[in-house]
């Protein structure tokens, strides 16, 4: 076994704000967000790259932050969901379409997905619903079914677009 | 769920990170998208002392066509690959395979050089790689050499890669226009490895197969190429006869493990069914 590995200053942009800190090499990035950052927002659901309650945007990729060391994310830039809401700390369109589209239950998934579909929307701003579902495959919802998280992702593109939003005939 | 203690390392150039790996020995391992390799420490089925990161190499990531090869760098993601123009009009069964491994976040992390040094035989890019004819490039402290896919994969994490190598790049030669190509991959829900997979790479020629190349995933130690059933198909209009005698040739070779994708015959009898179904569609692309 290694003698206790040394500890190494990690710096990034999480939500706008410059932070550093102090950590082990084998911190994971969700343990730094949560522990050290206190942003309890990003969930552990897994622990095991599979449900996606964890997910961040680490320079313009969604990452499962539990399968990331704080070390490899040194220099990034990064967005929880604590950074989601309009600059002027209203909701934001994707935001505000889980709300009225009534779009988690118990909501342990929630940020996960919110963070998740902030980045569909980004490179693809008009998906279709297949595109929507098939995006958000790599999230576990437990509760929903998922019908009502795609229409709110669905609300939300429009809003952005400045569309008409269609309920899809049942 | 915490991984064993190691010592983390940046290199910036390929020199730099063989030079770490000769001096840390056994105890060191490369790190690239970790997609595989920290689910591993975490369940402590890993332990390294060191891991030498080799995010901050810029050389490793790109791709670019050389003539009639298409070299794509170690670090390139799944996600660039699906990003890539290069990639479309040369190689677009890297495309459709690509969308079939893991789910979006584990995409933008997973490296092309992971995934085939890895040497898990539920990796899909190794079967792919062998079907396509691709060359591993390694590099290591005795200099550079090269590895065709077909004899990398040694069983189960075993591959020809030495201790203190790293695999730089993978060439891929540019399949010709008119090519047909399937990757069919049964799996129990998105984001698992396969239940049995099958690459085909073909051309046709007056409605006959000229050439056929077929990879299996996930059915044996290793990737499988299926000679004889490739063989099975050349000259044949793909009858059902054919695709018969393809499934059974291929079938020959699998020696999957029965695990929670289902019992070994279970496994065989849909691995035939992705040749056949792998043939029948890369037929039908091809002009
Ligand atoms: C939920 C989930 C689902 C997945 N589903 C699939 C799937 O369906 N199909 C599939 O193919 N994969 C799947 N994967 C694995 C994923 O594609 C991995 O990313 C990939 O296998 C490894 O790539 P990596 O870049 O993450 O490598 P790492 O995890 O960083 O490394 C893997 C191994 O390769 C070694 N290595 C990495 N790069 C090099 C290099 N350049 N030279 C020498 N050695 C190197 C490392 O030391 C390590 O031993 C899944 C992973 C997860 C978490
Ligand atoms: S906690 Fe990271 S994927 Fe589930
Ligand atoms: S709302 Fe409960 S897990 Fe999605």
């Amino acid at each position: 076994m290694a003698p206790q590995a040394k500890k190494t200053q990690v710096s990034m942009k999480v939500n706008g704000v410059d932070v550093d800190g102090l950590v082990e090499p084998r911190t994971l990035l969700v343990h730094f967000i949560r522990e050290n950052l206190q942003l309890t927002g990003t969930h552990i659901g897994c622990e095991t790259t599979h449900c996606g309650a964890c997910t961040v945007d680490i320079d313009g990729m969604s990452v499962k932050s539990c399968t990331m060391f704080a070390v490899q994310a040194d220099g990034s830039e990064i967005l929880t969901v604590e950074g989601m809401a309009n600059a002027d700390g209203t909701l934001s369109a994707l935001q505000e379409g889980f709300r009225q589209m009534h779009g988690l239950q118990c909501g342990f998934c929630t940020p996960g997905m919110i963070v998740r579909a902030h980045r569909l929307l980004r490179e693809n701003p008009t998906p279709t619903e297949e595109e929507i579902r098939f995006g958000i495959s790599g999230n576990l919802c437990r509760c929903t079914g998922y019908q009502n998280i795609v229409r709110a992702i669905q609300y939300a593109a429009a809003k952005i677009n400045g569309t008409e939003f269609k309920e899809a005939a049942e | 769920m915490i991984p064993g203690p190691f010592t983390y390392h940046r290199p910036t150039s390929v020199a730099d990170a063989i030079k770490l790996l000769g001096e840390l020995g056994d105890e060191a391992r490369p790190l690239a998208g970790g997609h595989s390799l920290i689910p591993m420490m975490k369940l402590r089925l890993a332990t390294p002392d060191h891991l030498v990161d080799l995010h901050g190499i810029g050389e490793l990531r790109g791709m670019r066509r050389d003539g009639d090869t298409v070299v794509i760098g170690a670090m390139t993601t799944q996600y660039d690959l699906l990003a890539s123009d290069t990639i479309a009009a040369a190689l677009p069964i890297l495309h459709e395979t690509a969308l079939l491994i893991a789910d979006p976040q584990v995409r933008y992390c997973g490296t092309l050089g992971g995934n085939v040094a890895n040497g898990d035989p539920g990796n899909d890019m190794p079967a792919l790689m062998m079907t396509l004819g691709a060359v591993y490039r390694l590099r290591g402290p005795g200099g550079e050499r090269e590895v065709a896919a077909a004899d990398f994969y040694q069983g189960a994490y075993f591959t020809a890669l030495e201790p203190g190598e790293i695999l730089t790049a993978v060439a891929v030669p540019a399949q010709p226009a008119g090519h047909g190509y399937a990757y069919e991959k049964l799996k129990r829900k998105i984001g698992d490895y396969a239940t049995a997979a099958a690459a085909v790479v073909l051309t046709m020629r007056g409605g006959t197969v000229a050439t056929c190349s077929i990879g299996l995933t996930n059915l044996s130690e290793t990737p499988l190429l299926a000679e004889e059933a490739a063989g099975a198909v050349i000259g044949t209009s793909l009858d059902d006869a054919a695709l018969k005698k393809a499934a059974e040739a291929a079938r020959a070779i699998m020696q999957p493990a029965g695990d929670g994708r289902g019992p070994v015959e279970y496994r065989k009898h849909v691995g035939g069914i992705m040749v056949e179904r792998a043939l029948r569609r890369a037929a039908a692309k091809a002009a």
